[in-house]
């Protein structure tokens, strides 16, 4: 199973040189990097091809990585019933880059695309029907960013006056409130606690200068 | 004469139509009787599970599973026991293997019991809901015995199940075991040779198996159209693969062969249930790493070991390490996967939820154009369709 990934991710490589950027093997799951605009191409070669056969779509979906550039992934897992084995297709997009959509290629790929879009704004080109699909009628923001918040802009209630239901800025009775549970001793950082102290000490020192000679410069101007 | 301009109809079908089966609203094009395009607009039962799941921690994000597709939750917590599994490296040991399996036939058979008999009651049937819908009691009786809740178990935990089976739970599975095909049986007298069910479902909707790869079809749905695929067989986990069963597959893709094929998955997880009761192990019946399994109550009013473990799995959960998995299931309406996303924190990064409901919805225009307003609605049966885990 992981030798037959292996030279599948080779043979996909050595195929499409032009498209795929590179490809890992981890946890015996074979991931693809693929450029945007090679994705259209990738898709059906891997459908198309006899080595490939990956006849089903099973899923679309974006993922946020704020911190990186471009920002986006789009991730498209295949399924090859003939050969009994999943590739992940990965494109990396930013916001104002689009991805061209692969509803030629498989018609499943429409809602799931729709789904990118209204959970990420991520755009795709050439979309036969590209509207927000989970969310709420005239919804604004995409929900499922890193940078949204998980209570939202706006609720909703029934208004009895008015007898319709009204939008409203959103009101928390109490503090939205996130615990960092990482602990200093396990967590993520193989920092020890008070160890980052001890090299931060010379850096106020500077700072203070930096002040200082910003002082006297203002100083002197005034002068 | 001149000729008469003959405008289509637009037919708002729910949100809260009972055979929409929830909040499907559905907006149809009609030339008099035939639906000339239909579009489905889903979204009106989201939740924002994915997003919400991003803020818990993996033993809390586990009961939203449930709440996705709430008529089979166990093989929901199935697909995200696995993958959170699957990151860590974490085998299960052999009884909790067992009781997953048989918990998640039982959640088959609940799932294709609900959907038979809706889909019969949809398209005219009264009797089959009425008659089946104890034996579902029952089998949330077992449920309630097992976990402690009839429909949101939050039984399956990463590491094997939350809790080792009550003394005569599967004593009463097995005697439930021996009497059920009778009622499968007479479900079939009111519906199989029935002329009226047959004349509303056989030959609607068909689907071949080329246009089921294109629309990413899955479970029932894609064996009706004659191909032989199961996750179960093909890539079996927990103890599938020691298990003896068949794979029931159609003819003609139609909204009758959906129905077979469901009636005959059922008496195939009876199957399943029966042997693994026969076989089911004693020992553990969840992982021993402590760092991941709670510890018992009773070992934690004597251990401070088990205390402060305790204490540090449900207050900061355990750490994933960093890395990415689509683990899928044959949840019973199909390919049930997850795409889980971790950054080496105690919470999921990103948990992508595929759910089949899904893609099968997405073919509906494809499914119901050309036939008539009353098949749209064997069209919905037949896909055995719940909101919760389309909209999310």
């Amino acid at each position: 199973m992981d030798l037959a990934l292996k030279d599948l991710g080779e043979y996909v490589a050595g195929q499409l040189p032009e498209d795929v950027s590179e490809w890992t093997l981890d946890l015996d799951e074979l991931t693809v990097f693929v450029r945007a605009e090679g994705i259209v191409r990738v898709l059906s070669f891997l459908r198309d091809d006899v080595n490939c056969r990956f006849k089903q779509l099973m899923d679309i979906c974006g993922v946020d990585y704020p911190e990186r550039s471009p920002r986006f992934e789009v991730v498209y897992n295949l399924l090859s019933l003939t050969n009994n084995n999943r590739i992940r297709v990965k494109v990396r997009t930013a916001e104002d880059t689009p991805v061209p959509t692969v509803t030629g290629i498989f018609s499943s790929a429409n809602w799931w695309e729709r789904e990118a879009w209204d959970l990420f704004g991520i755009y795709f080109t050439d979309h036969p029907d590209l509207r927000r699909i989970l969310t709420d009628y005239g919804f604004e923001g995409h929900p499922l960013r890193k940078d949204f918040p998980l209570t939202g802009y706006v609720e909703i209630r029934y208004d009895d006056e008015k007898k319709r239901v009204v939008y409203e800025p959103v009101k928390l009775t109490q503090e939205f409130r996130s615990f960092d549970f990482l602990s200093p001793w396990e967590g993520v950082q193989p920092l020890l606690p008070g160890d980052e102290k001890a090299e931060e000490i010379p850096e106020p020192a500077e700072a203070e200068d930096a002040e200082a000679g910003e002082d006297a410069a203002s100083a002197g101007e005034d002068g | 004469m001149a000729e008469h301009q003959i405008r289509n109809f637009n037919l708002n079908f729910g949100p809260q139509h009972p055979s929409a089966h929830g909040v499907l609203r559905l907006v149809l094009e009609m030339d008099g009787e035939v639906v000339i395009r239909a579009d489905p607009h889903i979204g009106l039962l989201h939740r924002g599970t994915e997003k919400l799941i991003e803020h818990k921690s993996y033993i809390q994000a586990l009961p939203y599973f449930d709440r996705l597709d709430y008529v089979s939750p166990q093989n929901q917590e199935h697909a995200f026991a696995l993958a959170v599994e699957k990151l860590l490296g974490l085998q299960v040991p052999p009884r909790g293997q067992y009781i997953r399996v048989l918990f998640a036939e039982i959640g088959r058979v609940l799932n294709h019991i609900f959907s038979v008999c809706a889909y019969a009651m949809d398209i005219g049937a009264m009797t089959p809901m009425l008659w089946m819908f104890e034996e579902r009691e029952n089998l949330m009786g077992f449920c309630e015995r097992a976990s402690g809740a009839r429909m949101h178990m939050n039984y399956f935990r990463p590491g094997g199940v939350a809790f080792d089976t009550p003394p005569d739970l599967l004593e009463d599975i097995a005697a439930w075991a021996e009497t059920f095909p009778q009622m499968i049986d007479d479900c079939e007298t009111l519906l199989t040779e029935n002329r009226i069910f047959k004349q509303r479902t056989v030959d609607i909707g068909v689907i071949t198996a080329e246009q089921c790869f294109d629309w990413g079809f899955s479970g029932p749905n894609l064996r009706a159209a004659g191909v032989a695929w199961d996750l179960r067989k093909a890539q079996p986990y927990d103890v599938y693969a020691d298990m003896d069963f068949d794979i029931p597959i159609g003819k003609h893709g139609d909204c009758y062969d959906r129905y077979l094929i469901r009636i005959y998955e059922m008496r195939q997880s009876l199957r399943i249930i029966k042997q693994s009761l026969a076989d089911m192990p004693g020992g553990r019946c969840k992982s021993d790493d402590r760092k991941i399994s709670p510890p018992s109550r009773a070992d934690m009013k004597h251990s401070m070991e088990a205390l402060i473990h305790h204490f540090k799995l449900y207050t900061e959960g355990y750490h994933v390490p960093a890395g990415e998995t689509y683990t899928a299931v044959e949840a019973p309406k199909g390919e049930f996967g997850v795409y889980l996303v971790s950054d080496g924190t105690a919470k999921p990064y990103r948990c992508k939820i595929r759910a089949p409901g899904f893609a099968h919805l997405q073919a509906m225009e494809m499914l119901s154009k050309g036939h008539m307003l009353a098949d749209v609605v064997a069209n919905i049966g037949s896909l055995d369709i719940v909101f919760g885990e389309i909209d999310r």
